[in-house]
């Protein structure tokens, strides 16, 4: 029992962590995009439209990660090129991308979908208990630890992550030093887009394999707070993820045990979840100084 | 080839006003460009879309009703943004304020008098602004990020709704099914006599103009742009942001919540499961539209009920989804956002630099 | 100093003679005709400037005289519109600051150019073409920097380290790559005077080493002694060039300027004291932020008709003792007293109603806010002031519109077109209209924090005058400057604060530049930890 509740944590764990690592890079380079969860449910739609088409479900998660891409593209040109509102064009981004993919996704609502198959490895996958949890799930659970591990590398250990850093720490210094700025950061929104269209992926090709509307019912926006939890520490990502993870079956268990909680409740808790760290975070105000990349929001027009 | 932004040395009044025109008209392209790619004909589809609901009275009548709610729902969210409040949760604020709102009809049927509706409307507004008063105080107590409690908080106010209506608020004598009670005729919001709007117009369009009063002549108005603007001349006036914070996401919780009774109480008559089509983040999109400008909100408020009106209207005459409606939308606010950068800078395109050794000209 | 140097006076235009003259062998820049336009405005016209090995060269100007620009062209940060820079006689392109650095270019930046979150190594490294191993690159950064006699821990974090040794990060940085050419932009307008004695002598050090410098700033004592070449700029031209060590500050400033700079008159008068406006008792503050000073037992009296200075060099507390005296940060109670009112926990309105007037040090953003009109930034300060200019809920925008008018013709504030955004004004006028705006309540108090900033001289000089003035008329006036030259002009008496401690204020006559100096390195807080 334990087994299968741990399982279903992982699932719902998995695309949070993807889109929230997605979101740290992008924000430690200093650009806030509150388009992720638009991002993810075009992810979502995509994945499961082309998977369903194709009957591939590979093919599905790379045109998911495109759609992500194309999105932030989007927002990248007026944020970064057109110096808009950062926090106004990330609300565009996630209204155009709930908007659209309810268009898209029209077509495809009530049609089974296709689940990713998860891996299994000789031998390992065979050990009880051990075995199905860390050995036997779908490609993209793996793909987001190894994701984070990445991330954590490429920040802290290489000279082009110096860099990233530098540019959300303080644009005018790294532009006075004759870095592209806006280059950089176009790559890290990239980045994150690419993300959020994998965690949507995940959600309609793994979580449910099926598409309903609005399906991923304000996961972008927990990936956000996480990002905050995190401190900007990729790590720490994955505790975070976690937890929310646990916090939002525990719907799905409750029922289960016949606990007499009205289920509204029960869904709301993973928001309310949020809130409550949220303000836990933000409380401790050294905590939030120190660590927020400093130039985060602050829109940047070099002189030439 | 570089794109180059001059900044101007002010604000271009010229293009204040020209840039949601051409936003609109941007968008009118874009649509027009959808409608051919799904096989239709692109100016039929425009102008189905877009002109022909203010042709007709039945769907004028329509628009006004659509476009009341967002209407006062914006003006409230023009004083959070112009103070620099970046409340999220207004479909929240609507959806509690209904909830408050209609607590009087439907645990006191029989509670039936000239100062039911008043009182409802006194309810919703208050309960409006309590919900809108949670993310504030967790913005001044705790520096906590409102953008994210307040969106939070819609999805907690949505489950909120479902779980009364479908359990102790569900009507006995419903068949079971997820819907309050109809309200009385006490409780009901009519029509104007003469007209077939409802009395939530007029009362929206008193709103605004109060609003466009205190936002351009009084020094609270005064505070609410200062402190949007310059929170650290805001501080230098005397003026504190905290007090602000609560003002201003109390106001919009209240004319959010007033919006949500209104509806109820008018266009609904009871409460169900979902009781707005996303008018709480529509609004975000007319507030910007509308220049955060009472007037401007208007008029944005308008277009984009039109926006509705006009999905359903070619979903039954060329069958295309009425979902186009929420994508027009969005790329409403894009369009907005991108010309508005046209405000504040000049747009240069640059060439490419001379080879090594040539010194470029621009 | 390269052979061939000969002093010369050149006009702008006539740039030739003078080039041929000191450009030979041993010249590593020659600009010529350099143009760099911003919109409208021409900001370098026509630029001749060379630049010989192991010179210590000079560029003077006043605020917006376009060295900044100039020099960043030299770095590669802004390209030319026009004109040809050579390097060591080959024609150049400086694509980008890494080609620059390439090149043998380094630069200093007035505004320092470093990451707070990051190490003083990590920071290094971000200017390196290639900082190999962060283990190795650590070792060069203590020996060089040692050895030049600024020492370095390379793996403290930035935002921990008090500016002087921030500064010392952007030279060792530029040490590194072994440069020909350092270019520092106003490099003691954040040190001590004794921490400008420690520059000047590695500055010393690399010209005998033969590295060039080229050396900007306003402050012509120093510029005395130790450049030996000056080049002069005024409205984006070359207008002179000389030997600074042949000429006097009041020559030099008169070639910036074009014309005799009204010097200030101090009152012949001496001042009439009169009873204390402000006291300071033992205010003290935790800091608000990491980032922020605390404040330790300021004590300070403030009589009226005088004008009392703080010295300081930026980041020692001075903005939050401006925020504790104009309420924006509130206190106990008894440690502001105003007019013998203990007020420190009152907020900013109460003060300015008990006459008092406040000039941050922040113009655009603090003072005025940049995207509203000249009349809309005066009711920022005097709505409740007995102004009239509001009455009931409403505001007056007649009479602000008024008031804009007065001000504007008493401090001669020029704008393009009647009441401006305040962010179309240049630094100069916007400051004179800031303290206009205060000194037209005709306050009891005046508490400034660098009032001439960024201000070009002649705004400059009747900013000092009328704050003179209006001590002389009766009122207490309270100046928080960096500038030394400034304080030593206008004030009566000194004090000098330091990581937010306060000396106690002496008679200007009997305070010199060396005492100021040593009570910003910590004699102030020794002075305040005794007290």
């Amino acid at each position: 029992m334990f087994e299968a509740v741990l399982l279903t944590v992982i699932t719902a764990a998995t695309p949070l962590l993807i889109a929230a690592i997605g979101e740290l890079v992008v924000e430690r380079s200093g650009v806030l995009n509150l388009g992720v969860e638009g991002m993810m449910i075009m992810g979502a739609v995509v994945g499961f439209a082309v998977a369903n088409q194709t009957g591939s479900g590979t093919l599905g998660v790379f045109a998911a990660i495109a759609a992500g891409m194309a999105m932030s593209a989007l927002f990248g040109f007026l944020v970064l090129v057109l110096v808009t509102n950062q926090v106004a064009t990330g609300l565009a981004l996630t209204i155009l991308g709930v908007g659209f993919s309810g268009l898209i996704g029209e077509a495809f609502i009530g049609i089974p979908g296709l689940k990713l198959p998860d891996l299994y490895i000789p031998v390992l996958s065979d050990i009880p208990f051990f075995g199905p949890v860390f050995f036997q799930q779908d490609a993209l659970v793996y793909v987001s630890f190894a994701l984070v591990i990445a991330v954590a590398y490429f920040l802290f250990r290489t000279r082009l992550g110096l860099v990233l850093r530098s540019v959300g720490d303080n644009h005018v210094s790294a532009h006075a030093l004759g870095y592209s700025v806006i280059r950089i950061r176009f790559a890290a929104v990239l980045f994150g887009g690419a993300c959020a269209g994998l965690a949507g992926a995940y959600m309609s090709l793994a979580y449910t394999p099926q598409w309903v509307e609005n399906m991923t019912a304000g996961r972008g926006w927990i990936a956000l707070a996480l990002v905050v939890f995190s401190s900007w520490l990729p790590l720490r990502v994955v505790i975070g993820a976690y937890l929310f993870g646990a916090v939002s079956v525990l719907n799905l268990h409750a029922q289960a045990v016949e606990l007499d909680i009205p289920s509204q409740l029960l869904s709301s808790l993973p928001y309310l979840a949020t809130i409550l760290v949220l303000v836990l975070i933000s409380a401790n105000r050294r905590l939030t100084l120190v660590n927020t990349p400093a130039c985060l929001g602050k829109p940047f027009v070099p002189d030439r | 080839m570089r794109v180059e932004l001059v900044k101007r040395k002010e604000h271009s009044r010229k293009m204040a006003l020209l840039s949601p025109l051409i936003a609109v008209g941007l968008t009118a392209i874009a649509a027009g460009f959808i409608f051919s790619i799904s096989g239709h004909n692109p100016l039929f589809g425009l102008y189905k879309f877009f002109i022909e609901p203010l042709t007709q009275e039945w769907s004028l009548n329509a628009t006004i009703a659509k476009a009341t709610p967002l209407i006062l729902i914006a003006c409230g969210l023009s004083v959070c943004y112009l103070s620099n409040n970046w409340n999220i949760g207004a479909e929240g604020q609507f959806v509690v304020g209904a909830l408050f709102g209609s607590a009087l009809p439907i645990l006191m049927p029989d509670f039936e008098s000239a100062a039911t509706l008043p009182l409802m409307m006194a309810f919703g507004a208050i309960g409006g602004a309590l919900w809108a008063l949670i993310p504030a105080l967790l913005k001044t107590r705790f520096n906590t990020n409102e953008i994210l409690t307040s969106l939070m908080l819609v999805y907690v106010a949505s489950l909120l709704l479902d779980y009364l209506v479908r359990g102790p608020w569900r009507d006995p004598g419903g068949y079971n099914f997820p819907e309050s009670a109809l309200f009385s005729d006490a409780a009901t919001l009519s029509t104007v006599p003469g007209t077939s709007l409802s009395y939530a117009a007029p009362i929206t369009l008193i709103v605004a103009v109060v609003l466009a009063v205190v936002l351009g002549k009084t020094i609270k108005g005064f505070e609410i742009r200062v402190m949007g603007e310059s929170p650290r001349a805001g501080s230098f006036a005397g003026f504190s942001a905290k007090k602000l914070t609560l003002f201003s996401f109390a106001i919009a919780g209240g004319l959010a919540g007033l919006a949500g009774t209104m509806e109820v109480s008018g266009a609904l008559n009871q409460l169900l499961p979902t009781i707005s089509p996303g008018y709480g983040f529509t609004a975000i999109i007319v507030a910007f539209l509308g220049r955060l400008n009472p007037f401007g909100i208007i008029v944005a408020g308008f277009v984009l009920a039109l926006s509705y009106i006009g999905g359903e209207a070619v979903q039954s005459a060329m069958g295309v989804s009425n979902k186009i409606a929420s994508v027009i939308q969005g790329l409403l606010l894009f369009f907005v956002l991108a010309c508005d950068t046209l405000i504040l800078y000049r747009i240069r395109f640059v060439g490419r630099r001379g080879s090594a050794g040539e010194v470029s000209h621009v | 100093m390269g052979d061939g140097v000969a002093e010369t006076e050149t006009m702008s235009g006539d740039g030739g003679a003078a080039r041929q003259s000191r450009s030979g062998k041993d010249t590593l820049l020659d600009a010529r005709g350099l143009i760099k336009r911003f919109g409208d405005i021409l900001a370098n016209d026509r630029v001749d400037l060379v630049i010989n090995k192991g010179e210590i060269h000079a560029l003077l100007g006043e605020n917006g005289a376009g060295k900044s620009t100039l020099v960043k062209m030299f770095y590669g940060s802004l390209e030319p519109d026009g004109g040809e820079i050579l390097w060591q006689g080959q024609r150049v392109d400086i694509g980008n600051p890494a080609a620059a650095r390439e090149l043998g270019i380094g630069m200093v930046f007035q505004h320092f150019s470093l990451f707070e979150a990051l190490t003083v190594a990590e920071n290094i490294a971000l200017a390196l073409p290639n900082p190999g191993r962060m283990s190795e690159l650590a070792n060069r950064i203590q020996s060089v920097s040692r050895d030049y006699g600024l020492p370095l821990n390379p793996d403290d974090i930035v935002a921990d380290l008090p500016v002087g040794i921030r500064q010392r990060i952007e030279i060792v940085r530029c040490l590194l790559q072994e440069p020909q050419l350092i270019i520092m932009d106003e490099p003691t307008s954040v040190l001590t005077p004794q921490e400008a004695d420690l520059l000047f002598l590695t500055l010393e050090r690399l010209a005998k080493e033969g590295c060039a410098v080229l050396y900007i700033s306003h402050r012509l004592e120093e510029v005395k002694r130790i450049c030996h070449h000056a080049t002069i700029l005024r409205h984006g031209q070359v207008v002179r060039e000389c030997d600074p060590t042949k000429e006097t500050p009041a020559s030099l400033a008169s070639m910036m300027v074009g014309a005799d700079v009204a010097s200030v008159s101090a009152s012949s008068q001496k001042p009439q004291i009169g009873e204390t406006r402000l006291a300071l008792k033992n205010l003290s503050a935790k800091a608000a932020t990491p980032f922020a000073t605390a404040l330790n037992k300021v004590s300070l009296d403030l009589r009226a008709g005088e004008v009392v200075a703080i010295a300081g060099v930026a980041g020692n507390g001075q903005g939050e003792l401006f925020d504790a005296i104009s309420g924006e940060m509130q206190v106990a109670a008894d440690m502001v007293v105003l007019d013998g009112k203990p007020c420190g926990n009152r907020n900013i309105t109460w003060r300015r109603r008990q006459n008092a007037a406040f000039v941050p040090e922040e113009r655009l953003g603090h003072g005025a806010v940049p995207g509203m009109k000249l009349s809309q930034n005066i009711v920022l300060t005097r709505h409740r002031t007995g102004d009239k200019l509001v009455s009931g809920f409403f505001v007056s925008n007649a009479n602000a519109g008024k008031m804009e008018q007065r001000i504007k013709k008493s401090f001669d504030v020029r704008m393009s077109h009647d009441d401006p955004e305040a962010r179309s004004l240049s630094g100069g006028n916007l400051q004179k209209f800031v303290v206009g705006r205060e000194l037209d309540r005709k306050p009891g108090v005046l508490i400034v924090n660098q009032p001439t900033w960024g201000v070009d001289a002649g705004a400059a000089a009747l900013i000092r005058q009328a704050l003179i003035d209006l001590a002389r008329s009766g009122s207490a006036v309270l100046v928080i400057s960096q500038d030394l030259d400034e304080i030593f002009e206008i004030a009566d008496r000194i004090a000098v604060i330091s990581r937010g401690y306060l000396s106690a204020a002496e008679p200007t006559a009997d305070m010199n530049r060396e005492r100021v100096g040593l009570l910003m390195a910590g004699g102030a807080e020794a002075q305040g930890e005794v007290a």
